[in-house]
């Protein structure tokens, strides 16, 4: 059996958004920036796109600008945002817990351009406090950067509140929205975000396009320059196969959102309900309100996460771990540290992101083998003592 | 990105357990850094007649242990502690370079299961 657990890191394609994109690769391939027939056709194509993505989230037509993706949409929010700021003294808020693509974005700013980052910690829960984002504003604050919902541990982020706080004070608000655009109601004047980005292939939709929402009236630097595409935002011609896809798969997910939340989170809760019962010394990282439908984050005690992970694997189970071995780095997940879990537990961790495709019986057969594996993995473990079933860190 | 030889060995390694008669134990890193090695020796006129292994740490780590036991069995201590962790590495068909700081791991508890067993000897 084969199993793909591994839904936050990627999607598979939908179908219709697939047929969607077919024609703009061979018949309608024309570059929308010309002015020919061939031109206007793609254009109407992509003009159509940006308008469905827009109304999603309750945006407007002109306040979608396309990129290649999460990453690139975090970094042109942040250094965008930055270099348009004439201040002397520049401030960034954010998390401890965001993507590699904002925490990165922030210490290159740091280095290069002496910007001063708070990096707002988190509870046990993988929540920000929305006070310690009022405590960590300062004047000299340019823009305030919480991501919507965690890749890691799935914590959903109160980002109303801190958006309210926001337009209060008259900062920018930038929000990565990468995890949360399939399960999540997002509307982007209730919610007071100035910026928003987004990734097609985190909600079935194809690789390597994605969405920065800007403001109207809201002015950033434009980070890739060249042409006049995206209103002069964003250079590069326009891959109107991939926004076509991408428009699609986003429709096609926000109408399924309400079945398919309810579906996956039954089987989210059923799944957590029992490894915690069944299987001892097994940690949930984050809290479970307030956590996308889709993600499971554990950590079990005493083995390694990367010989969890291939050991699924090896039975056809894709999952991801935080450990520093599966990430070729030394550290393990800042993610998972900054809630607060001893850095053994943290090489622990393990990541189950269901998808609206997950089955009862593929969770059903997941549990099972994972069960074998921590059995198997504990009784190699110079931790833990099989006969008296229980483990020590020392 | 390991080969198929690791993960066969991973999923099925020799001398995994614990050595109740071992008379030299090695033990190397910590569960903070993800990786902890501890190596088993039952050394008989300085022959090593059996070795174990004990692993928290990655698939590289264990399959490492594996097939590092598997090498030393049979030798005698000086030749075993010639053993590198290259010929290690060779024998699983390689490993991925990032990978190479977890497979020293088995030589490192190979040479502290030896240092003990000398220690004790020493002792005596
Ligand atoms: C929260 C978050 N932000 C950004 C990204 C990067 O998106 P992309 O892969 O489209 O560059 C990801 C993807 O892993 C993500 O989970
Ligand atoms: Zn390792």
């Amino acid at each position: 059996m084969r199993v793909y657990l591994d839904n936050s890191a990627t999607t598979r394609l939908d179908n219709d958004a697939l047929e969607a994109m077919l024609p703009y690769f061979t018949e309608k391939y024309g570059n929308p920036s010309s002015l020919h027939s061939f031109g206007r056709e793609a254009l109407k194509a992509v003009d159509e796109a940006r308008a469905e993505i827009a109304s999603l989230i309750g945006a407007k037509t002109n306040e979608i600008y396309f990129t290649s993706g999460g990453s690139e949409s975090d970094n042109w929010a942040l250094k965008g945002a930055i270099y348009q700021s004439k201040a002397k003294v520049k401030h960034i808020v954010t998390t401890a817990i965001e993507h590699p693509a904002i925490i990165e974005t922030c210490e290159y700013l740091e280095k290069k351009d002496g910007v001063k980052v708070s990096y707002v910690p988190v509870g046990k829960d993988g929540r920000v406090d929305v006070e310690s984002i009022k405590n960590a504003v300062t004047d000299d604050t340019v823009i305030v950067s919480v991501m919507f919902a965690n890749n890691e541990m799935g914590a959903i982020q109160p980002i109303k509140e801190i958006g309210a706080f926001c337009r209060e004070e008259g900062i920018l608000f930038h929000t990565d929205a990468v995890q949360a655009m399939d399960s999540q109601a997002i509307d982007v004047n209730d919610l007071n975000i100035d910026m928003l980005s987004m990734s097609a292939h985190k909600f079935h939709g194809p690789k390597g396009i994605g969405a920065l929402y800007i403001r109207s009236g809201v002015r950033i630097e434009r980070l890739i320059a060249g042409g006049h595409q995206e209103r002069r935002g964003r250079a590069g011609t326009t891959d109107t196969p991939l926004i076509v896809g991408m428009a699609a798969a986003l429709k096609k997910a926000v109408a399924m959102r309400d079945e398919v939340n309810a579906r996956v989170q039954k089987l989210r809760d059923d799944f957590i309900d029992r490894v915690l019962k069944e299987i001892p010394y097994t940690y949930l990282n984050g809290g479970r309100e307030h956590r996308l439908p889709n993600n499971i984050n554990f950590s079990f005690g005493y083995i390694e996460g990367e010989s969890i992970l291939i050991n699924l694997d090896l039975n056809g189970i894709a999952v991801s771990s935080g450990s520093a071995c599966s990430s070729g780095s030394l550290e393990p997940s800042h993610v998972i540290l900054a809630l607060g879990v001893p850095e053994e537990l943290a090489h622990s961790s393990i990541r189950f992101s269901l998808g609206r495709d997950t089955t009862e019986e593929e969770m059903e057969y997941t549990f099972n083998v994972l069960k074998e594996t921590v059995e198997k993995l504990r009784s190699i473990s110079p931790l833990f003592n099989m006969e008296k079933g229980t483990g020590s860190y020392v | 990105m390991y080969n198929e030889k690791v993960l066969k060995v991973f999923q099925n390694p020799s001398n995994a357990g614990e050595l109740q008669d071992a008379n030299g134990v090695g033990t190397i890193g910590n569960a903070s850094c993800g990786d902890i090695m501890k190596i088993y020796l039952k050394i008989v006129d300085d022959v090593i007649v059996d070795a174990k292994f004990k692993t928290f740490g990655c698939a590289a780590a264990i399959a490492t242990a594996s097939v590092a036991t598997d090498m030393v069995i049979g030798k005698t201590v000086d030749e075993a502690l010639k053993i590198k962790n290259a010929d290690v590495v060779d024998f699983l068909g390689g490993l991925p370079p990032q990978k190479i700081h977890c497979s020293v791991l088995a030589e490192e508890a190979i040479h502290a299961a030896v240092e003990d067993y000398r220690n004790r000897q020493q002792a005596k």
